[in-house]
């Protein structure tokens, strides 16, 4: 049985940190700006972890995470407005619009479950190839996504999809609380949760023995074409549910705001955070979203300023900010408060 | 060719059958017409010169590559169109040339990652984490330690494996192909790379196993000494045939396992 | 309709030419240092604009006719293009390849390196588009119902010789039987006594060369220049690289023209919004049966 400190510590600490940012946003003592960053950090730590699993853990180079991001994005977009809310396109709400707040997490979910098959699709003809390839595939996998979507003209196509403002007031009205705020932590804790779960297991530790070598780990009794299934399934079906919370934290969608660009944006965090490190890739995240907006300022020259910084980690310690190893690696203290591995 | 050793009782099939398999890559013939059948609690070998196609045969009995020609059944049951991880489970197991441990992991995770195919748990289990899970991951730890401690190796249980000494990674090798449970192990030239001290090891070690576990050894090996020790019967391959096989003496002098590898007099 | 399909041959091998001069730089550099050169695409949008600068400099500056300006151009750009082709290789691939470092930390910098010029380029000229100034009148022919303009004729022209050029010099010289040599073992060239950094720079050297001159084509042939121009063609010609078979420069052509013919015939039949959806896809299939592209050789890995 671990020690209560071990068992504890950490969910005492969510709950805090959860409930003192809930309280504040309640109370407006935090302004909108900044509340917005922190939930676009919590959508960020979800697509760098999620990222990290295929990038990090099974060592392959998929460079088309915005792609499951739109998927998820619009089915959870679609669904939630045509439910929840009186809109141009579906008309009236299919459901009572007070009910938005109860099936809200299963519409982001839905989400994450139709970019989940997507990632399935895109992973399918990868076995037959190596490396590269896979960059190519979701590449093209993004580039496909996105033009689908821009000829879906009936969901707005390159204009744009909206109305998820009205679903979120609706949830609001029901229960007199920033519910987009507690849902993004939320999703965050779970997707990290997950991810934690899945690769402290003897069964995700398959994934990171088929990055250090595929063959031994196919002839020690690893699946390894149901493995790179799982895995891409996860990484992408948890795209998705960043996808969903990302447009409903905006109100709107486009599919333009899921290229390639955002893609390099993911992959930007998983490198400078360090390959197939959990604590690596939430901090990462953390700190580019600070980065970008105390480079707002500075408009363009952020793209200059961000790749430029990823070239000089990758010079200098291309291992990333945390190499592969978890924060208990570096203060073996943490260990008392929570078991990284 | 089934050999009878001192302390078995020999149940009827055979470990290992191999059915005149050939293997064609595109134009070149790697291996022709290959044949052998290897009973219960044998030690054999296979030896011939580089290029010859023995780690080929392997690839093959692995899975790893389906035969052009031929057929290969392991425990009685064929190994025609299964995936490596499945021909294991059929109950065969193996290292190779170059030694290929998961070096960021640490040597107890080595081997229950080994036990891959074993778990009784899958994906939702994995995050939601039964009474099931727990006592999976219980009983897979606990078989590791065990196996470790047989080998003396349970001190280095959560080092890295490139800490280890060469040798020792060897043996780590080893223990983990016998984690799977095997009835047939494949050792592809375990000793190559080692000194002297440690080759003196390795064959107390094979001889070890083959005396403690109730498994079907067989080697490819370019030691010499270590062949002749252990090896109750062996086979040559030159070019992907067979050019002798019998017992070590036999083959040692066999005229055309010399011309093999010393080449002709007359050119 | 033996027209239309001359028509669109036509137009297919014209907008493919861009795609094959570029698609040939990646597959040089993907050849002979396995890298896939992220920042290509980039490297030809700044050919474009050290195109832009030149042409209109020798213009307005100097005041010489528009044929003058081509001819001074063509060159002139080719060899600044390849110059920052070559600077990116010793700046920032180099030094990770002399720490051996993996593969990947060169691609992510090379990703980067592209990012940094497309936004540096944003950032120094602005948003505001450029137009390319005219170097010489395009005359447009019709032949049956087929209409062409000297200016398409000159591109795919240009790609064809480039190919003949490029093709006699890998596999006609001792510089291109070395660059064929290090892509099959990397060790053993300087084991041989060949200079394995002066082949690289000359694969970068000739790699980005064509880049920029497919950016002064491209820059003539749709006048509007942006710094984001790039980056599209640049996936899409990586793309059809690695279709045609990525290493070897017939599959870099092949690649090239055959995405130019997808993309040209997709607009034919169907509205032009399905066209980087379709290419994508046919792409796609294309690798799923053949995935070592069209002209590649199958390499397995020794167990």
């Amino acid at each position: 049985m671990k020690p209560i400190l071990q068992r504890y510590s950490v969910h005492m600490l969510l709950v805090l940190v959860g409930g003192i940012v809930t309280y504040l946003a309640y109370e407006e003592a935090i302004g909108l700006y900044t509340l917005s960053v922190l939930m676009f950090m919590g959508v960020n730590i979800i697509l760098s972890t999620s990222l990290n699993l295929v990038n990090g853990n099974m060592g392959e180079f998929s460079c088309g995470h915005a792609g499951f991001m739109c998927v998820g994005a619009y089915v959870s977009s679609i669904l939630g407005v045509l439910l929840f809310s009186k809109d141009k396109v579906f008309g009236a709400p299919l459901l009572d619009p007070s009910l938005a707040l109860y099936c809200f997490p299963l519409i982001i979910l839905a989400g994450g479950l139709v970019a989940a098959v997507a990632g399935l699709l895109v992973a399918l003809p990868s076995y037959k190839t190596r490396g590269d390839y896979l960059a190519i595939i979701t590449i093209a996998a993004n580039y496909i996504i996105i033009s689908l979507i821009e000829n879906l003209g009936v969901i707005g196509g390159s204009r744009g999809f909206m109305g998820m403002k009205k679903v979120v007031n609706a949830m609001n009205d029901t229960v007199d609380l920033p519910w987009m705020v507690i849902w993004v932590f939320l999703f965050t804790v779970f997707t990290v949760w997950i991810l934690r779960r899945y690769n402290s297991s003897t069964f995700g530790k398959g994934v990171s023995a088929i990055c250090q070598d595929e063959v031994a780990a196919e002839i020690m009794s690893v699946n390894t074409n149901k493995m790179k299934t799982i895995t891409f399934m996860l990484s992408s079906g948890l795209a998705g549910v960043a996808g969903g919370l990302f447009a409903y934290i905006i109100g709107y969608v486009n599919p333009g705001s899921f290229n390639i660009l955002k893609s390099t944006e993911v992959l930007v965090m998983v490198y400078l955070g360090g390959m197939a490190s959990l604590s690596g890739a939430v901090m990462s995240a953390m700190l580019f979203t600070v980065l970008l907006e105390l480079l707002r300022p500075l408009q363009i020259i952020k793209w200059v300023v961000i790749p430029l910084l990823l070239i000089i980690v990758m010079q200098f310690r291309p291992e990333g900010i945390m190499g592969n190893r978890e924060l208990s690696d570096i203060f073996p203290k943490l260990k008392r408060f929570y078991r990284f591995k | 060719m089934i050999m009878q050793t001192q302390n078995t009782t020999t149940p009827s099939a055979p470990v290992l059958e191999i059915n005149k398999m050939t293997q064609r890559f595109g134009g070149l013939t790697a291996v022709s017409d290959f044949s052998v059948t290897l009973g219960h609690n044998e030690i054999a070998g296979l030896i011939g010169p580089n290029g010859a196609g023995k780690t080929t045969v392997f690839n093959l009995v692995s899975g790893f590559y389906q035969p052009t020609e031929g057929k290969i059944i392991i425990n009685g049951q064929p190994t025609a169109k299964l995936k490596p991880h499945k021909v294991t489970a059929l109950g065969v197991a193996r290292t190779f040339q170059n030694i290929r441990l998961w070096n960021q992991m640490s040597v107890l995770d080595n081997i229950r990652v080994a036990q891959h195919g074993k778990l009784d748990y899958g994906f939702l289990q994995a995050i939601l984490r039964s009474k099931n899970y727990f006592k999976c991951e219980e009983r897979i730890e606990e078989e590791a330690r065990e196996l470790l401690k047989v080998f003396d190796l349970d001190k280095y249980a959560d080092e890295l494996p490139t800490n280890l000494p060469y040798g020792l990674q060897r043996k780590l090798e080893i223990v983990r192909a016998l984690s799977e449970k095997p009835k047939l192990l494949l050792l592809d030239e375990p000793a190559a790379g080692l000194n002297s001290v440690d080759i003196q090891e390795l064959i107390r070690l094979v001889r070890w196993i083959h005396e403690t576990f109730d498994v079907t050894i067989w080697m490819i090996e370019h030691h010499m000494d270590v062949m002749m020790q252990l090896c109750t019967d062996i086979k040559v391959i030159d070019f992907g045939q067979t050019i002798a096989e019998g017992t070590a003496e036999h083959v040692r002098n066999h005229p055309a396992v010399i011309t093999a590898y010393l080449g002709d007099d007359n050119i | 309709m033996l027209e239309s399909i001359i028509q669109n041959l036509i137009n297919a091998l014209q907008w493919g030419s861009f795609y094959a001069l570029i698609a040939l730089g990646y597959t040089m550099v993907y050849g002979v240092l396995t890298l896939i050169n992220f920042a290509h695409g980039d490297v030809f949008m700044v050919g474009a604009y050290i195109a832009f600068f030149i042409a209109s400099f020798i213009l307005s500056v100097l005041g010489l006719p528009g044929w003058v300006a081509l001819a001074l151009t063509i060159p002139l750009t080719m060899i600044l293009t390849s110059m920052v082709g070559v600077s990116l290789e010793r700046i920032a691939y180099r030094p990770l390849r002399r720490k051996g470092a993996h593969r990947l930390y060169v691609v992510i910098t090379a990703l980067m390196c592209g990012l940094i010029l497309e936004n540096a380029n944003l950032a120094i000229f602005g948003a505001s588009r450029k137009a390319f100034p005219e170097l010489i009148t395009t005359h447009v022919y019709t032949i049956g119902g087929v209409t062409f303009t000297n200016l398409k004729i000159a591109v795919i022209i240009t790609a064809i010789l480039s190919f003949f050029i490029l093709q006699w010099i890998v596999t006609r010289t001792k510089v291109g039987m070395a660059m064929r040599a290090i892509s099959y073992d990397k060790f053993a060239v300087p084991l041989m006594g060949i200079p394995i950094d002066s082949i690289i720079v000359i694969t970068f050297a000739l790699g980005s060369g064509f880049a920029g001159l497919a950016g002064i084509f491209f820059a003539m042939s749709y006048p509007v220049l942006e710094p984001y121009m790039g980056a599209l063609i640049g996936w899409k010609a990586f793309i059809a690289a690695v279709v045609g078979g990525i290493g070897d420069i017939r599959g870099a052509f092949l690649g090239g023209f055959l995405l130019g013919a997808v993309e040209i015939l997709v607009v034919a039949f169907f509205p032009s919004t399905y066209r980087d959806l379709i290419a994508f896809t046919v792409l796609l299939i294309i690798l799923s049966i053949k995935p070592t592209g069209l002209f590649g050789i199958a390499k397995t890995t020794k167990i």
